[in-house]
C-alpha cells in the first residue's frame, strides 16, 4: 500500500502523530516517479533537490510549532503553464524551453504559504491547446490505465501523475475541459472552479475569459481542501472575484436528500457511447437512492458550443501569444537579419502546429472584414449558451452528464483531424463558456478504462457540486481502484 | 468552393508574425477551411439584438490609483532575455 492511498486529512494526522515524516512523503513521490515515470512521462521538470531540502526543514519543524494547515508537507505537482519562481516553466513549448520565471503564480505562493512541497512540473499540450497531451514539444504522456491510450489534455500530466500515484495532488488549468476531461480519462477527481474563483495571476494565458486553475486529486475531500487553499480574491488579478469563500469541507455531508438534478438530453445524445450513457444513468440511480431526484432538461444551444469555443478561445489566444516574439524572454531564432524576420522565424520555430493553427484561426476571426461574422457572432452565441444554463438553474441545483463522450482513445488516433480531436471536449466546453463550476468524478469503466461523471453547479456554488460529488463517491468504489503499472 | 484560400492563409500568417512554408500553407488552408466551414453553423442562429458576452463576471472596468511604483529589478528582468547589453534588451537593428 502506498502512502498516497491515504487522504490528505489522514496523512496530516500521521504527520502529527509522527508515524511518518514529511521526508517520507517526498521520498514516496520521487520513488514512484523513478519507478513509473519512464513509462507514464507525466513530469517535464523535477525539483528534487529543493523539495528534499524543504522536506528536511519541515521535518525539523515538526512538533515544534503550533497548529498547522492540512497542506503542511504535502507533495504536489504543478502544471507547467503555472509559473514557479526559479523553477523552469515551459508550457511544454520550445519557445519557453529555458524560461525560469522570476516570480510565483498566486496559487503557487498560496501553496508555499501553506507549506506544501512542489515536486515538479507536469506535462501538458503546448500552451494548453489540446485534448490528449500529444501536442507537448517534449514528450507524450501516457494513460496509466493503458499506456497505449492518451491521458487526455491539456492537463494530461496533472491527471496521469495523480492516477499513477506519483503525487497525491496536482494543479491543472481548464479552458474548455482541460482538467475534467483528463480527470475522466485517468479515473481521478478534477474541478474547474467558477471563473474568477481562483486567481489567474501567473497562469500563462491561453484564453483569458475562459481559463481557470483547479485541483486534481484522488478524492473529492482532497479536492475541496486544495481549492480552499488556492481560492480568493487577488489584487494581482482584476478578474478574480471578490466574493465570499465558503468552507467547502462543510458541504461534504453525504446528504443529497431533496436535491434536484437536471440531466440535459443533449449530453446523452448522438456521439455519446452507450456504455458512457449507461454509467451516467447508473450514477443517477445511486443519487436517487440517496434521496435526490432528477429530470431531463434541454440546453438547446449545446450543439453550437464547440464552434463558439474555437472562435473565442483562438481569438483570445492569438492576442495572448503575441508576446512570444523572441524579444524579452524565451527562444530566439539565429536565422534572422531583420526584426520582422526575427519575430516570424522565432515564432515559427518555437511554436508547434496546433498552436500555429489556433493563432491563425484567431487572427483570421479578428481580422478586418471577418470580425462581425465570426468573433462577434461567437460572443452572441456565448450569451445564448450562458442563458441556457441560467434558465435550468432557476429550477435545479446541479446539472449532471458524462464528462466525455467516450473513454480514453488510442495515441495517434485523432491527431490527423483537428475537428475530431476538438469534439472530445463537447460536453465540457459549455461550462467554460458559461463560467460555471464543474467537476469530474470516476463513475465506471469500459474495457478497463475509467469513465467520468460531470457535475455542474451555479456560479460560485462549488459547495453543492462538492456535496453531490462526495455523496456519489462515498456510495461507490470507483475512486478506490488503481491502475497496475 | 473553399472558404479559405492559400493567399488568405499567407496574409493571416503575416499578420500573426508566423513564417510559413508552402507545405504548411497547403496544410493550414485545408484545415482552416474545415474549421471555418464548421464554425459557420453559427449562422443558423438568429442573434439579432443579442448582446455579446465577452466576460462572464459582472464587473465594469477595474481601475487602480495612478501612482508610480517600483518596477522589477533590471537584472531579474534580463535574466531570461535572449540577448542584452548594458541593462537593455538587444534586437536586430530597425534603422540602417
Amino acid at each position: 500500500m502506498s502512502l498516497f492511498d491515504h487522504k490528505m486529512s489522514e496523512l496530516h494526522t500521521m504527520l502529527r502523530n509522527k508515524e511518518v515524516k514529511v521526508s517520507d512523503l517526498v521520498d514516496e513521490s520521487y520513488r514512484r516517479i523513478a519507478e513509473v515515470d519512464g513509462k507514464v512521462k507525466a513530469f517535464v521538470t523535477l525539483d528534487e533537490e529543493k523539495a528534499r531540502a524543504y522536506a528536511a526543514e519541515l521535518d525539523d519543524a515538526l512538533g515544534s510549532e503550533g497548529d498547522r494547515g492540512l497542506l503542511f508537507g504535502m507533495p504536489i505537482g504543478v502544471k507547467d503553464n503555472i509559473v514557479t519562481k526559479n523553477l523552469r516553466t515551459t508550457c511544454s513549448s520550445r519557445i519557453l524551453e529555458n524560461f525560469d520565471p522570476i516570480y510565483d503564480a498566486t496559487v503557487v505562493k498560496k501553496l508555499r504559504d501553506a507549506q506544501a512541497i512542489t515536486i515538479g512540473k507536469l506535462n501538458m499540450d503546448e500552451f494548453a491547446m489540446g485534448s490528449s497531451t500529444e501536442n507537448s514539444a517534449f514528450q507524450e504522456t501516457k494513460n496509466p490505465w493503458n499506456l497505449e491510450t492518451v491521458p487526455g489534455g491539456s492537463s494530461g500530466g496533472s491527471a496521469a501523475a495523480v492516477a499513477a500515484g506519483e503525487v497525491p495532488f496536482s494543479l491543472g488549468s481548464d479552458t474548455g475541459g482541460s482538467i475534467r476531461q483528463p480527470a475522466a480519462f485517468c479515473g481521478v477527481v478534477g474541478l474547474k472552479p467558477t471563473y474568477g474563483r481562483v486567481s489567474r495571476f501567473g497562469l500563462v494565458a491561453f484564453a483569458s475569459s475562459l481559463d481557470q486553475i483547479g485541483p486534481v486529486t484522488r478524492t473529492v475531500e482532497d479536492n475541496a481542501y486544495l481549492l480552499q487553499t488556492i481560492t480568493g480574491v487577488d489584487p494581482m488579478d482584476s478578474t478574480s472575484a471578490n466574493v465570499e469563500v465558503p468552507d467547502f469541507l462543510s458541504s461534504l455531508t453525504g446528504d443529497v436528500k431533496g436535491l434536484k438534478i437536471a440531466v440535459p438530453k443533449e449530453y446523452l445524445g448522438e456521439g455519446v457511447q452507450e456504455e458512457v450513457k449507461q454509467s451516467v444513468l447508473d450514477a443517477l440511480k445511486v443519487l436517487e437512492g440517496l434521496g435526490a431526484t432528477w429530470e431531463e432538461v434541454s440546453l438547446p444551444h449545446s450543439k453550437y458550443a464547440l464552434a463558439t469555443y474555437y472562435l473565442i478561445s483562438s481569438s483570445e489566444a492569438s492576442a495572448n501569444l503575441a508576446r512570444f516574439d523572441g524579444v524579452r524572454y524565451g527562444y530566439r531564432t539565429d536565422n534572422a537579419e531583420t526584426l520582422l524576420e526575427m519575430y516570424k522565424q522565432t515564432r515559427s520555430e518555437g511554436f508547434g502546429d496546433e498552436v500555429k493553427r489556433r493563432i491563425m484561426l484567431g487572427t483570421f476571426a479578428l481580422s478586418s472584414g471577418y470580425y462581425d461574422a465570426y468573433y462577434k457572432k461567437a460572443q452572441q452565441v456565448r450569451t445564448l449558451i450562458k442563458q441556457d444554463f441560467e434558465k435550468v438553474f432557476e429550477s435545479y441545483d446541479v446539472i449532471i452528464g458524462p464528462t466525455t463522450p467516450t473513454p480514453a482513445f488510442k495515441i495517434g488516433e485523432n491527431t490527423k483531424d483537428p475537428l475530431t480531436m476538438y469534439a472530445n471536449d463537447i460536453l465540457t466546453i459549455p461550462v467554460n463558456l458559461a463560467g460555471v463550476p464543474g467537476i469530474s468524478v470516476p463513475c465506471g469503466f469500459k474495457d478497463g478504462l475509467p469513465l467520468g461523471l460531470q457535475i455542474i453547479g451555479k456560479h460560485f456554488d462549488e459547495s453543492t457540486v462538492y456535496r453531490v460529488a462526495h455523496a456519489f463517491e462515498q456510495a461507490t468504489d470507483y475512486h478506490t481502484q488503481k491502475p497496475t503499472l | 468552393m473553399s472558404r479559405i484560400q492559400a493567399e488568405q492563409v499567407k496574409h493571416v500568417a503575416h499578420l500573426a508574425r508566423l513564417a510559413v512554408t508552402e507545405e504548411e500553407v497547403e496544410m493550414f488552408t485545408e484545415q482552416l477551411d474545415k474549421i471555418i466551414t464548421f464554425a459557420e453553423q453559427l449562422n443558423e442562429l438568429d442573434t439579432t439584438g443579442v448582446e455579446p458576452t465577452t466576460h462572464v463576471l459582472d464587473m465594469k472596468n477595474v481601475l487602480r490609483e495612478d501612482k508610480a511604483d517600483k518596477g522589477l529589478p533590471v537584472e531579474e528582468v534580463l535574466k531570461n532575455a535572449p540577448d542584452h547589453e548594458d541593462g537593455q534588451i538587444r534586437v536586430p537593428s530597425i534603422i540602417e
